[in-house]
């Protein structure tokens, strides 16, 4: 295996505090030498002038719909969008079919991801048999294969008990329990956001109340089991009010949430399109704004997609029948530069650490840092690069994605995972 | 003129817009008057009704329109829970396109069900109703009613009652009555009414009996027995305490005020058999105006031409 000389690039670093024109050479999988004017015979050199170097992302929340759904994505596929978005690791939920609940399911991502041999991808395990919230799966067993951590994902764990008892188990392993807050009962036939949109669309609503009132419990729960909770795709203002007061209490607790959050808000389903109909729900102004001022003051500590396809039958419903979710791979770059670097003028590191290192320290992986002797994966990006994504250049099976032929600023140019350069776009 | 190619909603229309198809279901109703109550205005054409959700007098309003006009009609229910599953309301609306029909009239339970329809049709789509979205004709000839009977609309006061919440009966009148310079009032239970109505500029009551008193026109709407066991309210007994239109509750009202409801009615319980029957209420006018509007509808939107 050749390696590789990344030459002129803006290396930015978060944890390392790391932000400089450099090179870095990569031999194996290693980062080998990190300085200025470096130079390497027989090494296939990458010019990053003007681009900027960095970890590849960390994606704490996709759906790869493997087993279970191949026509709608693949590990194959998934990886193929992951890599070409930026993303060296990824971390799948379990809410396929049948559901990664058992060692054998665990065992079968790693193989299939393998083959593919494209990024890096961790099961997150289901927390309770079948994704049933009744009887907690075999954490042990399924930590040994592989697992990060444990979610029902689309099914909250409603019976408190049940949580309380995870939790408290999921302490024999210091592995965190990644919650899904939404209330099924408050959020019953809810379809977008409770508000002024879904009045005028006569769409079913779903509350922020139904976000927060599992946001409040689990916090409490959390705080008595001193276990470790992580939230999925924090949505309102509300959530990331309870979430912040609970840092300052020091309850264990981290989150995420995902581009569409501070990109859009719930104005964007007045034609309703299927394609904005996510869970849970693109919520208001003020809520998207909250969401952004948890990033910046680091009540949240990551950006994960929900990578969520679903093919085109499915999406062309009527509203009420059609799945929740859109894709997320290929765009989130794009999403973060438009809005936080270029509206919301966040640092380069600041944005940086949520898709990096903050991810990696959750699920205690080695990954998202610069530095030598540390692991090759790292991707180049290009965030002044104006382009269109259209429905052929999409990776992903599915293209269900509101941005679809929309003017995108910011683009992966290359994605190195362990060492080996995956993706590569000249021009 | 009227620029818009469908009726999908009044919420986008103007009082230009609005006043025309009233001011031509006027000419229309007197049509209805004569003795021969036909114009070939749309002779030729092809109206299609498409009904995914069960509607007896919206589906024999609509084809009744559409044959004073001398168009060909076209009638298709189905029950939107029969529609084969992985059935696509596109593939639907892909089929009648192959049958070259010159309008569709649609209802169906899915808010936006319209809207996918006239995205992919060349045909002119009429919303008959969509979910909890919007019924335009129904508020249109709920307006020509209003305006026979009271002389105006601006500056009217119009209070409806009940379930807010699910009606697209209250959400195409109030886009419609805002338009036009109407007050409008919603009363009901907190548990009928969405929590941000006041952003359509709407005043919200819980107490029927504080505010009848201040108001020209009462709307009731149907309540819905499926609520009930949804736990948005205990009883029609206690319903009717609330909020249903008495005899005594309505001798309360302006002394010209009248009262309407959209059908079918739940008499003795939103509405009772002695107020639905009396001089105060124009149900019947209401349903009368049906016809003229959806002729209106479907002329303005078919391209037909006075003769």
């Amino acid at each position: 295996m050749a390696d590789i000389l990344i030459k002129g690039g803006r290396v930015i670093d978060p944890k390392t505090q790391l932000d400089d024109i450099t090179d870095i050479l990569i031999h194996g999988n290693k980062i080998e030498k990190i300085g200025k004017g470096l130079k390497k015979t027989g090494a296939k050199s990458l010019n990053a002038k003007g681009l900027i170097v960095c970890p590849g992302f960390i994606d704490l929340h996709c759906h790869l719909r493997d087993p279970g759904r191949p026509d709608v994505e693949t590990i194959e596929s998934g990886s193929q969008a992951a890599i070409a978005g930026g993303f060296t690791t990824i971390c799948c939920m379990p809410n396929t079919i049948p559901a990664i609940d058992n060692e054998g399911l665990v065992n079968y991502i790693y193989k299939e991801a393998a083959r593919v041999d494209l990024c890096r991808i961790y099961p997150i395990a289901a927390i309770t048999k079948n994704r049933k919230g009744k009887e907690i799966t075999e954490f042990g067993e399924l930590i040994k294969a592989g697992a990060k951590g444990f979610s029902d994902d689309g099914d909250v764990v409603s019976d408190c008990n049940v949580f309380r008892h995870a939790l408290e188990y999921s302490k024999i392993f210091n592995v965190p329990i990644f919650e899904h807050p939404i209330d099924r009962d408050l959020s019953k036939n809810g379809l977008i956001n409770e508000g002024v949109v879904s009045t005028r669309l006569g769409l079913n609503g779903s509350p922020t109340l139904a976000e927060e009132v599992i946001v409040a419990r689990d916090l409490l729960v959390a705080q008595f089991t001193g276990a470790k909770l992580h939230f999925c795709h924090i949505s309102t203002k509300g959530s990331v009010e309870l979430i912040r007061r609970a840092r300052e209490q020091g309850i264990s607790v981290t989150c995420e949430t995902c581009p569409h959050y501070f990109f859009f808000n719930e104005d964007s389903l007045s034609d309703f399109d299927t394609n904005f109909k996510v869970n849970p729900p693109l919520r208001s102004e003020q809520d998207r704004l909250a969401v952004i001022e948890g990033l910046r003051d680091g009540t949240i500590d990551c950006i994960a997609t929900d990578h969520a396809p679903h093919c085109q039958a499915e999406k062309e419903l009527e509203f009420t029948r059609a799945p929740f979710g859109m894709i997320g791979f290929e765009t989130a770059l794009s999403m973060i530069v438009m809005e936080l670097i270029n509206n919301q003028k966040f640092s380069w590191s600041a944005v940086l650490e949520k898709l990096t290192i903050n991810p990696a320290q959750i699920i205690s992986e080695n990954l998202g840092i610069i530095k030598k002797n540390g692991v090759a994966d790292m991707i180049i990006i290009d965030p002044m690069k104006k382009w269109r994504l259209n429905v052929n250049m999409i990776r992903s099976k599915s293209k269900n994605t509101p941005l679809l032929d929309k003017e995108l600023t910011g683009k992966t140019i290359a994605t190195i995972v362990d060492g080996k350069l995956k993706k590569y776009d000249q021009d | 003129m009227h620029t818009k190619k469908h009726l999908l909603g009044l919420e986008e229309l103007s009082s230009r817009e609005i006043i025309q198809y009233l001011d031509l279901a006027e000419k229309f109703a007197s049509v209805l008057e004569r003795p021969i109550p036909f114009v070939p205005s749309l002779r030729g054409k092809t109206i299609l009704t498409l009904f995914f959700e069960p509607s007896t007098r919206t589906q024999i309003s609509f084809s009744i329109a559409a044959k004073r006009l001398s168009a060909d009609v076209v009638n298709f229910s189905q029950s939107a829970s029969s529609v084969k599953k992985g059935e696509t309301i596109i593939d639907t609306a892909k089929n009648i396109e192959a049958m070259k029909v010159d309008g569709v009239v649609v209802r169906h339970s899915a808010p936006g069900a319209a809207k996918i329809l006239s995205d992919n049709l060349d045909a002119f789509i009429i919303n008959a109703g969509d979910g909890g979205h919007e019924h335009p004709t129904q508020a249109l000839l709920d307006l020509m009613t209003i305006r026979q009977v009271c002389g105006r609309l601006k500056g009217l006061k119009v209070l409806i009652i009940g379930d807010i919440e699910h009606s697209r009966v209250a959400r195409s009148n109030i886009f419609a009555l805002k338009t036009l310079g109407a007050r409008v009032a919603v009363c009901g239970p907190p548990t009928l009414i969405p929590l941000y109505i006041e952003a359509l500029g709407v005043d919200v009551f819980y107490n029927l009996d504080d505010v009848i008193g201040d108001y020209d026109v009462a709307m009731a709407l149907r309540i819905q027995l499926e609520r009930q066991q949804g736990g948005l309210f205990p009883s029609l007994r206690e319903y009717r305490t609330l909020y249903g239109l008495t005899k005594e509750r309505v001798v309360r009202m302006k002394p010209k005020g009248i009262v309407m409801h959209p059908g079918p009615t739940n008499r003795g319980v939103e509405i009772d058999p002695e107020v639905a029957d009396s001089n105060r209420s124009v149900i019947l006018q209401q349903v009368k105006n049906g016809v003229a509007i959806r002729m209106a509808v479907l002329f303005i939107h078919a391209g037909g031409k006075l003769g």
